[in-house]
């Protein structure tokens, strides 16, 4: 019994992990633009797929395709931001939604020419022994992918808190106008958000695919269920972010287990949707940063 | 209705009426058919967006839902099909009012992320819970009315234009109405629309409704067309697609989202040889499109005959 | 017509409003004046259904309307215009009216569509009460224009015109002059004028413009930091000590800047 538990909520963590991931990489942008980048789920596709290329296509060393991996997504998100984002120039919220979804097309339609439709999948990052507590496995991978999104939301938050760049971002987040007014290239910080925040969805598919496999068309449901993990919290909070991930994934592992693996997606959905009509602010949140909050 | 818009329609009327004699091919046909059942979509989204400025990313929903009604109800039950399509109809409506009432409260991109999770909770309802899940079912009966069975193309060619051609009539006098004008009102000023009187939640609900309307008809006019349905006729990407229709044919022009529906359709068509390309190649025009042709290939095709217009007064 | 009793509003830790009484008399023109930020908005925006008050009651015609969202006063016949012009700015001049019509026409989604008979009755109706409107505010000329496209005096008159459209009892503008030169505001001034005597709307005016205030308001109540200080006839409120100091500071407190400045 307990086994069982123990194991659905381990495979729930590690999805948990990446859906949070996909969160906070909603927040950055968001935080920087109140955009809510609908791709944000195909650069959790693009980290597993540029991986198994570097590893297993080119087989290149394991720390040199990482590295190369993260320079990739870093400079999709470039790309990205400085070819329709920027020259857009628009606030006009319904059109950044659908430019959004037109570049996750884009970038599906790339993915899919140059991989196919198959899963891919390459080996875990360690090999050896999996653990085990009260009979239940734990991959080695799994460690990797939990210690990985833990180290990422360290480096952010040392990033927001300690340095000027990360400050800098935070202040046109709360006030663009102002922090040009103080000499903030904010378009510089916008450019920057789409960097970061497509190096932290590619850290996740590099880590979580040796578990899950990674296929061109899985990003529209990725980025919903870390969309769903970013309200949760109240969008634009990291912490939010995280345990509505941890939430999601477990939740959703643990309907897969007990009731029916097909309703696994059905289940962030619905959450997703009760969020959304009752309490679009997060569910954590507290009154007073409600109405701070605008809409 | 304005005087253009009657020019218009008189001239796409004969269209209609002259593209099976000039190519009854079974093929033009088939293609017109996916046109016409797509512009059906297309206008009920077209209204929503472009008109009252409400997102939704979940028309496949609708359209899967009145597909799957329409279809079972005339299988299982023996409806006649024009029954089990205004059935189809209902249940769309009532799934409209069920996303509307809380969704509708939502406001861009919440809204676009709601109307979406409920296109694809639709999807894996489908998937896991309808007749014969993943591979979908068959045996679908034709359309028939009045004791005669449509089973040839340009039969349907003719039918679904013949809707297409009257929803566009219904919607075209909605919209140069007292509701379309406040839709419209709607999109421009919230506050200044409550403060005229007018009932925005309501109208936003009814104009929902009306979308969710169009895409059940399709749904099931598709059902019957093609006798065969699974669910993954009804995924995220034909709510994309159907966008991409408005988007292209331009969201402010009632027109644009037929001729819209019809490039988007023949396209593919087009594009055959490129078969792995084809994802790109519509996610490079949505891009494009949006970046230099926002207005949409209608309205800009309107400017210029304005200007033509303007050009020829200023000779005379 | 319209009394307000006991009308509290907060927002967050500020206090809006406290203990607003005010009434307004059939056929008024009734002004509100005050410093920036005194909260004349606030309390139009009570009225109107914007804003829910904490505490107190608003009445009009006799009946509480306090609670009541702002489409439904709208339907009860108070009318507004707005401090930053809400114009439906994709719409043309004409068209900005007829959706002022809404409320006195009933054509649905369904009726519409079909194009019914009675449907082509009412909107030819619509049609010609809102040209007639255009007429009367003198924005013929304008009527196939964007809303958005006008200046602003003229943009500030046709939201006049909307909200005379839902033939309102009661109208309620929210600094009708912002932003009009000298011969703008007249002409505004007269339309106003126009409006009571000839239509028989009673209106409350909030309004910087002095002079405009002086000139065509029966009664003037002024507030400040969300208080009522003073109320009376133009020429009682113009000569009430405390609605000067309101409007150019306390005398001695000039003086003892003055001295500490030299």
């Amino acid at each position: 019994m307990l086994t069982v538990f123990l194991q659905f909520l381990f495979s729930g963590l590690t999805v948990g992990a990446v859906y949070a991931l996909v969160g906070i990489g909603f927040n950055i942008i968001y935080n920087a633009t109140s955009i809510i980048n609908l791709a944000q789920g195909e650069f959790v596709v693009i980290g597993g797929l540029l991986m198994w290329f570097f590893t297993e296509s080119l087989k290149l060393p394991f720390l040199l395709s990482a590295v190369l991996t993260i320079l990739s997504a870093g400079l999709i998100g470039l790309f990205m931001e400085r070819l329709t984002i920027n020259p857009l120039k628009s606030t006009d919220l319904l059109l950044m939604i659908m430019i959004t979804i037109a570049v996750s097309i884009v970038l599906r339609g790339i993915l899919m020419f140059n991989f196919g439709k198959d899963p891919y999948v390459y080996p875990p990052f360690t090999e050896g022994e999996p653990l085990s507590i009260y009979g239940a496995i734990i991959q080695q991978q799994t460690l990797w992918v939990i210690g990985i999104t833990g180290l990422c939301i360290i480096l952010l938050f040392l990033f927001f808190k300690k340095t000027i760049v990360g400050k800098a971002m935070l202040a046109c987040a709360v006030n663009p106008t102002a922090a040009k007014l103080v000499g903030i290239n904010v378009s510089r910080m916008v450019m920057l958000s789409f960097i970061l925040s497509a190096i932290v969805g590619a850290i996740g598919g590099m880590a979580i695919t040796p578990i899950s496999l990674m296929e061109y068309d899985k990003g529209p449901m990725l980025a919903v269920k870390g969309f769903c993990a970013a309200i949760m919290g109240g969008l634009g909070s990291n912490r939010g972010a995280v345990i509505g991930g941890f939430i999601i994934g477990i939740l959703e592992s643990m309907t897969a287990g007990y009731i029916h693996s097909g309703l696994k997606d059905a289940v962030a959905l619905v959450i997703l949707l009760l969020i959304l009509f009752f309490k679009p602010a997060g569910i954590f949140v507290s009154k007073t940063m409600l109405q701070l909050r605008k809409f | 209705m304005k005087k253009g818009d009657l020019l218009v329609f008189f001239i796409f009327i004969f269209l209609i009426g002259l593209l099976p004699v000039l190519s009854g091919s079974t093929y033009t046909m088939t293609v017109g058919i996916f046109s016409g059942i797509n512009a059906l979509v297309a206008i009920g989204l077209c209204i929503l967006m472009g008109y009252a400025g409400q997102v939704s990313l979940g028309q496949a929903g609708f359209y899967g839902i009145g597909a799957y009604v329409s279809a079972f109800l005339s299988l299982h039950f023996g409806l006649p099909v024009v029954v089990s399509l205004i059935f189809a109809m209902i249940v769309g409506a009532i799934a409209a009012v069920i996303l509307a009432v809380p969704a509708l409260r939502l406001k861009g991109h919440y809204l676009a992320v709601a109307t979406l999770g409920f296109g694809e909770i639709i999807y894996i309802i489908l998937n896991e819970w309808g007749p014969g899940g993943p591979s979908g079912f068959g045996d679908i009966p034709h359309f028939s009315l009045l004791g005669h069975t449509i089973t040839s193309t340009t039969g349907y060619f003719y039918l679904i234009w013949c809707l297409v051609a009257g929803v566009m009539l219904f919607s075209l006098n909605l919209i140069h109405s007292r509701s379309g004008r406040a839709l419209r009102a709607i999109h421009d000023s919230e506050l200044a629309s409550n403060a005229m009187g007018l009932d925005v939640v309501v109208l936003k609900i009814k104009v929902f409704i009306l979308s969710a309307v169009y895409a059940s008809l399709a749904g099931g006019l598709y059902a019957h067309y093609i006798t065969f349905i699974s669910p993954s006729s009804f995924s995220l990407f034909y709510s994309i697609l159907v966008l991409m229709m408005v988007i292209v044919g331009g969201i402010t022009n009632l027109w644009g989202a037929i001729i819209g529906a019809v490039v988007i359709t023949v396209l593919p068509e087009l594009l055959r040889r490129f078969e792995e390309f084809d994802v790109l190649v519509y996610g490079l025009i949505l891009t494009l499109s949006l970046m230099f042709f926002r207005k949409g290939l209608v309205p800009i095709l309107v400017e210029k005959i304005k200007k033509l217009k303007g050009l020829a007064v200023v000779k005379h | 017509m319209l009394n307000i009793k006991g009308i509290w509003k907060s927002f967050g830790g500020l206090m809006a409003l406290r203990h607003i009484n005010f009434d307004v008399k059939e056929g008024d023109i009734k002004a509100l004046i005050g410093p920036n930020g005194a909260g004349k908005t606030t309390l139009l925006n009570i009225i109107s259904g914007i804003y829910q008050p904490d505490k107190g009651e608003v009445s009009f015609l006799g009946k509480n309307i306090s609670n009541l969202p702002s489409t439904k006063i709208a339907r009860k016949g108070i009318s507004r215009t707005f401090q930053h012009v809400e114009l439906f700015g994709n719409m043309t001049v004409l068209e900005n009216i007829m959706v002022g019509r809404y409320v006195k026409t009933k054509a649905g989604f369904f009726s519409s569509g079909l194009k019914m008979p009675y449907v082509m009755k009412e909107e030819k109706e619509i049609q010609r009460k809102s040209e007639e409107i255009l007429e009367y505010i003198n924005l013929t000329q304008r009527k196939n224009e964007l809303a958005s496209n006008l200046p602003i005096g003229e943009q500030r008159i046709l939201e006049i015109g909307r909200a005379l459209a839902t033939e309102p009892r009661l109208l309620l503008l929210d600094e009708p002059a912002a932003g009009l030169n000298i011969r703008e505001t007249r002409n505004l001034g007269e339309i106003i004028k126009k409006i009571r005597e000839e239509l028989k709307i009673t209106i409350v005016l909030v309004e910087h413009d002095m002079d405009l205030v002086m000139r065509i308001s029966d009664w003037i109540t002024v507030l400040n930091f969300g208080e009522i200080i003073a109320e009376g006839t133009p020429l009682e409120v113009q000569k009430n000590p405390e609605v000067i100091v309101a409007y150019l500071g306390d005398e001695e407190e000039i003086q003892r800047g003055y001295n500490a400045h030299t």
